[in-house]
């Protein structure tokens, strides 16, 4: 520790050269968090789902609908708690760029089925108690503005046509996890408008169990049941079913991966250049340092400290900036992630990579130091 | 003014031969990174730009974006079919063909599941399409249980190869041939016959009308015709614009991430490219003043300067380049949120790209070398010259 001293006053020697490797290290660890919260934020309603619910639906693909007449023989199913049913429906608000999510729901077990969603008490009557009332998440009010009562207009694509409804609640999450920019209205106001060949359809079942080691068996139940009828089904558990619409993006992680470690790749050369140029320009000194009786374990301690202590101010003020940066703007990425927030991790993460990126960057020129012939070095320079 | 020789920044560059390759390296890879991400968003833009030709108009559901989710009746579809505007094939009747698009989830070779486009297309389809044509075996047969595989299904999915059988709604189909589209969207589709299908997927209706035009000019007439016609309800589309709209959003959010992925990754490369700069013009100081004190200007040593921080930033860019050949073999899929499916895409390094690469790579030259130029240019000469 009482080394410190002259490890500082070197970086304070150089300003401009450590002010510039700092600053680059910390945009490479913005860079860094960023791509990985994109990755993170992907996961998040992997992390908002609960092992208690399953998720039922059409065994070719989630476009099929199901019968309503589903619901009742879903019941009786041995260990269910409670069915829900809700159709998703594709929409937007004014412009088709304000695409919003929107649930059509079975308001009388919705709550049943999805405790995370928390609103008033009061609020939840007025919205059970009203055909063409709708539930907002808290994003939404935020963004658009919206308040109790207003009515919204929103276009549907899977749906056509306007459809006019009330806001009689503004939902938070349980959880950060929890998508807040979601709309919920009443599946009775969207059946009813439907013309006889597409009422009485339901998009997806949800089901509560009393425990998630019941989950196997019931799966294996709801599909045994409808396995010969037109409509046959596939049930998992909502993680599995998140897990297998993730999939269906594709190998986005893999192409994020790739721009990741060419990123961190790039600023470690940089990092490495200004440690060697460091290093040459002090030839001189290490040389004194050796006279001194400095040894050449210390002397390695030494160079590599600097490089660490170098990269890991870089690494906290790049995290920290993405961490403060993205709380206080609402990204979403063009409605593609509902909560774009750096976890933890990530910045513990980032620092252990500045760590790294320091002791790589900070060896090469540690090990010439060490390894420095004090005449030789004393003689270069005169 | 009198110039100071290239060679003078070429050997100086050779002088310094670690620091100039791990300076070029770093701006190398963001240039690497910069092409990278222009690569991915304009394959994924070109194969559905290039799904829809100029020629062709397709009519949906009015307030469909996409097929999947519009509805279009048989009588709708035969009363489309009898417009005057439209194409005649070799055979005399019109160039027009209704379809039925559902998407079916199937495995992929790597086992997780995704969905994939299933069409059920008429005698006319494949005219309509002049892109597509057979890679390997045959046609499937109307009436029959057979169905035909875009390449990427081919490529990507179990049991989608030449006498496998495949299953959907309950039946197997033998997958008789592969066909081609050439990069686009259809390469990412099952096809089979419509007639078949619609009883097979318990679907009444079709999704679409795909039909050419007799004459590029008449599109209008016909979109106002068929628009105004209150029985129908549909909305007429070029096709190629109809696609094109498809990318718009994604191929968006794609270019924009990468614009701002290079941007910040520029920032912190210049600030690498100051940090060589700066030393390699303080290491030569001495030779700097000398140049000064034989009659070059402090403008020729400014710009002498900033030559070479140029030459470095390009021989990056140059290898950043290189680099980035090999990204046109990368193959991706990627769910397109309008048709709730995979659309597998070539990754789509043009000239234009590389040649914005080699100006990005400059242009962080420049900046990183000016500032250390300038102060090269601005030293006094004696005091230079006195230096160690």
């Amino acid at each position: 520790m009482k080394y410190l001293r002259y490890v500082v006053a070197h970086l304070a020697r150089a300003k401009r050269r450590t002010f510039l490797t700092v600053s680059s290290i910390a945009l490479a660890l913005f860079l860094f968090c960023t791509l990985r919260t994109v990755m993170t934020s992907f996961d998040a309603a992997l992390r908002a789902s609960d092992d208690t619910r399953l998720v039922v639906r059409h065994a070719a693909s989630l476009v099929f609908p199901l019968p309503l007449a589903y619901r009742d023989r879903l019941a009786q199913i041995q260990d269910v708690e409670h069915v829900g049913y809700g159709n998703w429906f594709g929409g937007f608000y004014q412009d088709p760029k304000n695409q919003i999510a929107e649930f059509a729901v079975d308001v009388k077990n919705f709550f049943l089925i999805y405790p995370e969603i928390l609103l008033p008490a009061d609020q939840r009557r007025a919205f059970e108690g009203e055909r063409t009332a709708c539930l907002i998440g808290r994003g939404l009010a935020k963004k658009y503005g919206w308040k109790l009562g207003d009515v919204v207009p929103i276009t549907g694509t899977i749906y056509p046509g306007e459809w006019r409804l009330t806001v009689r609640g503004i939902y938070a999450g349980k959880t950060e996890d929890i998508d807040e920019n979601t709309i919920f209205f009443n599946w009775e106001y969207l059946n009813e408008s439907m013309p006889d060949v597409r009422k009485n359809w339901v998009g997806i079942y949800w089901l509560r169990l009393h425990s998630a080691s019941l989950a196997p068996a019931v799966s294996d139940r709801v599909d045994a049941m409808f396995q010969n009828s037109p409509q046959p089904t596939k049930t998992e558990t909502e993680k599995a079913f998140q897990a297998g619409f993730l999939s269906m993006m594709g190998n986005v992680s893999m192409l994020l991966t790739i721009l990741g470690s060419a990123i961190v790749f790039a600023i470690m050369l940089v990092t490495v250049n200004t440690m060697l140029m460091a290093a040459r320009e002090r030839t001189t000194e290490i040389a004194v340092l050796k006279t001194l009786g400095f040894s050449n374990r210390l002397i390695l301690m030494l160079v590599g400290a600097e490089a660490v202590l170098l990269s890991l101010a870089g690494g906290i003020v790049g995290s920290a900036a993405a961490y403060v940066i993205f709380r206080n703007i609402d990204f979403t990425g063009g409605g593609m992630f509902a909560n774009f927030r750096v976890l933890p991790e990530t910045i513990g993460f980032g620092l252990l990579l500045a760590v790294f990126l320091g002791l790589l960057s900070g060896l090469v020129p540690a090990i010439q130091a060490s390894r420095l012939q004090i005449a030789g070095a004393l003689r270069k320079v005169a | 003014m009198a110039r100071i020789p290239l060679i003078y920044n070429v050997r100086n560059l050779g002088q310094r031969r670690v620091s100039t390759a791990l300076t070029a390296l770093g701006i190398a890879l963001v240039a690497w990174v910069f092409i990278f991400t222009l690569a991915l968003a304009g394959g994924f833009q070109s194969a559905l730009q290039a799904t829809g030709s100029r020629d062709n108009a397709i009519i949906v559901r009015n307030g469909s974006t996409a097929e999947l989710t519009s509805i279009i009746t048989r009588d709708v579809a035969a009363a489309v079919e009898s417009q005057p505007e439209i194409a005649r094939a070799p055979d005399g009747r019109p160039l027009a063909t209704a379809e039925l698009v559902v998407v079916w989830n199937l495995p992929r070779k790597s086992g997780t599941t995704t969905n994939v486009v299933v069409r059920g297309v008429g005698p006319k389809s494949a005219a309509l399409r002049s892109k597509v044509h057979l890679a390997a075996g045959r046609m499937f047969r109307p009436g029959l249980d057979e169905v035909v595989v875009g390449k990427m299904v081919a490529e990507r999915f179990q049991n989608c190869s030449v006498g496998d059988h495949l299953k959907l709604s309950g039946r197997d189909w033998n997958v008789v041939g592969v066909f081609d589209a050439g990069g686009t969207g259809y390469d990412s589709e099952i096809w089979g016959d419509v007639e078949l299908f619609m009883p097979v997927f318990d679907r009444p209706v079709y999704q679409s009308v795909i039909l050419r035009l007799g004459d590029n000019s008449h599109f209008a007439a016909l979109k106002k015709r068929l628009e105004s016609d209150p029985r129908m309800s549909v909305t007429v589309h070029r096709e190629d614009q109809f696609y094109a709209a498809q990318a718009g959003a994604l191929a968006g959010l794609l270019r924009s991430l990468g614009i701002f992925v290079t941007l910040i990754m520029a920032l912190g490369a210049v600030f690498g490219a100051l940090n060589t700069m700066y030393a390699s013009v303080g290491a030569r100081t001495k030779e700097i003043g000398t140049l000064r004190a034989i009659g070059f200007s402090g403008g020729s040593v400014l710009l002498s300067i900033l030559v070479e921080s140029t030459l470095l930033a390009l021989l990056g860019g140059a290898i950043g380049c290189l680099l980035a050949l090999p990204v046109r073999n990368f193959t991706t899929g990627t769910m397109s949120f309008t048709s709730f499916s995979e659309l597998a895409f070539r990754f789509a390094v043009t000239p234009g790209m590389l040649l914005s690469g080699m100006i990005f790579a400059g242009a962080m030259g420049l900046v990183g070398g000016f500032f250390p130029a300038r102060k090269a240019a601005s030293m006094p000469v004696v005091e230079a010259l006195r230096q160690a």
